[in-house]
């Protein structure tokens, strides 16, 4: 029985596009891309920023997590286009130029809070804004869980993560987290 | 998987939205995104256009009244959460939110996005029911309200016709006094809930209770008042027996059959407890007698 061949590729994607202007990590860029475009692929295939994983593209796995205009957001769920004109934060923004870890990524390395990793850079964004944004923060182990739960890890079983969260909380001298 | 192709309209006022919703009846309004992307990605929809509304100003506004809290259709989910005015004019918002999603997801999904997006599990659709609030529609021929009751229809489908846009939600304020409770039982933190009851009720200062509105989400193809636990409630001391009962005669509402995720007559037995524990801690907060 004979397969039949497909015919070539088409050349040029025939979605429509539109021009972008953000600023990622600092830097301002202007790119055109395709309106389905999803941020998450736009960062990592187009600006090559690697550091965003994507498992799920459906919001539930959140290894996507980036800071979007202060906020932390799924890019598997956002339009590039949607991104136009945003301030956009990815794990690669985290460290200091000289190597210098985020408290919050000091705080996993001390606590062991990451195996494969492929989770690991969603919970730093999550982690990161949820401390930037509650000044206050609930640091319970249900306050805690409360707030990983919109990440998911295959590897570690969730409790170094929340002994990373009282870590970065000490790192950070929020009030309330012990010393 | 990647969304399939579309048109990408951004819309700057209501009117451009408006303009955009009436040139071709296969458009989808983007909001937070926190529904329709997902859809996308996952092809389960393919709308010819999208029409982005973030960009109008207006649709950002909260109004709070001496009657309503008036919530923008741009508004994000987290903003409501947050904002210590809305919880004394309608606190039911914030500990309804806690339940909704996850934070980040949170974040950038919008209050209406939830009220037009009608997934009969949401836990916000239910709280505009038993609040009898509305909604605020604006379309080519002029602007509209539509009651709470009037709009959810089935699962995934409203009053909302395709040419038209909601431009906010309005709760009512609770008033003083007023006992008020949300809860419901999840597998998993920020799952849509197997069921989820509201409750808003009144007690005079002899410990009868003068009104109850019940309503649960999980439980049909929309969400659903539980007239049958109100009318045993009203009139009652919110004593044990009258609660037990309340709960046994919510158990009836429940129309969906058997799923992967519970059985019919579990279901039921969850209703009937949430019904119990969120009509007791409504009870308290109205000040009524242990
Ligand atoms: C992982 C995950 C878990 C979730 N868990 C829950 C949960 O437990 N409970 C829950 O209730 N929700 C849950 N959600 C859904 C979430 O609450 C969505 O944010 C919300 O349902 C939609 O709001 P949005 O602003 O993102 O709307 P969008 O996704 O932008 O839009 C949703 C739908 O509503 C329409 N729409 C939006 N705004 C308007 C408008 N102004 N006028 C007319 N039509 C409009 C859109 O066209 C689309 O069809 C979850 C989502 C994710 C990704
Ligand atoms: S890839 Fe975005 S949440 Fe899973
Ligand atoms: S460390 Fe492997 S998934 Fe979290």
């Amino acid at each position: 029985m004979s397969k039949k061949i497909r015919s070539a590729a088409p050349k040029a994607a025939t979605d429509s596009t539109a021009e972008i202007s953000l600023t990622i990590n600092g830097e301002a860029i202007t790119r055109e891309v395709s309106t389905r475009r999803l941020l998450s692929d736009f960062l990592r295939h187009e600006l090559g920023l690697t550091g965003t994983h994507v498992g799920c593209e459906h919001g539930v796995c959140g290894c996507c997590t980036v800071i979007i205009d202060g906020w932390a957001g799924r890019s598997c769920l956002t339009l590039a286009v949607q991104a136009d004109g945003a301030d956009i934060r990815t794990v690669e923004s985290l460290a200091a130029d000289d190597g210098t870890l985020h408290a919050v990524q000091q705080a996993f390395h001390e606590c062991h809070a990451l195996q494969c990793g492929f989770c690991t850079p969603g919970f730093l964004m999550s982690l990161v804004n949820y401390f930037e944004r509650t000044p206050s923060p609930d640091l319970s182990e249900d306050g805690i869980r409360s707030v990983l739960a919109g990440n998911l890890c295959r590897c570690t079983g969730y409790q170094n993560i929340v002994a990373a969260v009282r870590r970065a909380a000490e790192l950070l001298n929020v009030e309330g987290a012990k010393s | 998987m990647k969304p399939p192709q579309f048109e990408y309209q951004r819309a700057l006022t209501i009117e451009e939205a408006i303009a955009a919703r009436a040139a071709n009846d296969n458009t989808a309004i983007l909001a937070g995104g926190q529904s329709l992307l997902p859809t996308l990605n996952f092809r389960l929809g393919a709308p010819d256009s999208l029409i982005d509304i973030s960009r109008i100003p207006s649709l950002s506004q909260i109004e709070i009244t001496d009657s309503e809290v008036k919530i923008g259709a741009m508004v994000r989910q987290r903003q409501v959460e947050i904002h210590d005015e809305i919880n004394q004019a309608n606190p039911l918002l914030r500990e309804t939110l806690a339940h909704v999603a996850h934070l980040v997801i949170r974040n950038r999904g919008t209050v209406v996005g939830s009220l037009a997006h009608a997934d009969a599990a949401a836990e916000l659709p239910s709280v505009l029911l038993t609040c009898d609030g509305r909604v605020e529609v604006v379309g080519p021929n002029g602007a509209r309200s539509i009651a709470a009751d009037e709009f959810f229809r089935f699962h995934l489908t409203t009053a909302l016709k395709p040419d038209e846009l909601v431009t906010a939600a309005c709760f009512p304020v609770l008033a003083p006094g007023t006992g008020w409770a949300f809860g419901e039982i999840a597998r998993r933190r920020g799952d849509y809930a197997i069921a989820g009851v509201c409750v808003v009720l009144s007690v005079d200062s002899n410990g009868n209770c003068t009104s109850a509105s019940l309503g649960a989400c999980g439980i049909g193809s929309r969400p659903i008042r539980l007239h049958g636990a109100e009318k045993i409630l009203v009139g009652s001391r919110l004593d044990e027996d009258a609660i037990a009962a309340a709960g046994d005669a919510a158990r009836e509402a429940v129309e969906t059959p058997d799923d992967t995720q519970a059985s019919q007559a579990y279901r039921q037995q969850v209703l009937a407890t949430l019904v119990r524990r969120n009509v007791v801690r409504a009870a308290a907060r109205a000040g009524a007698p242990a």
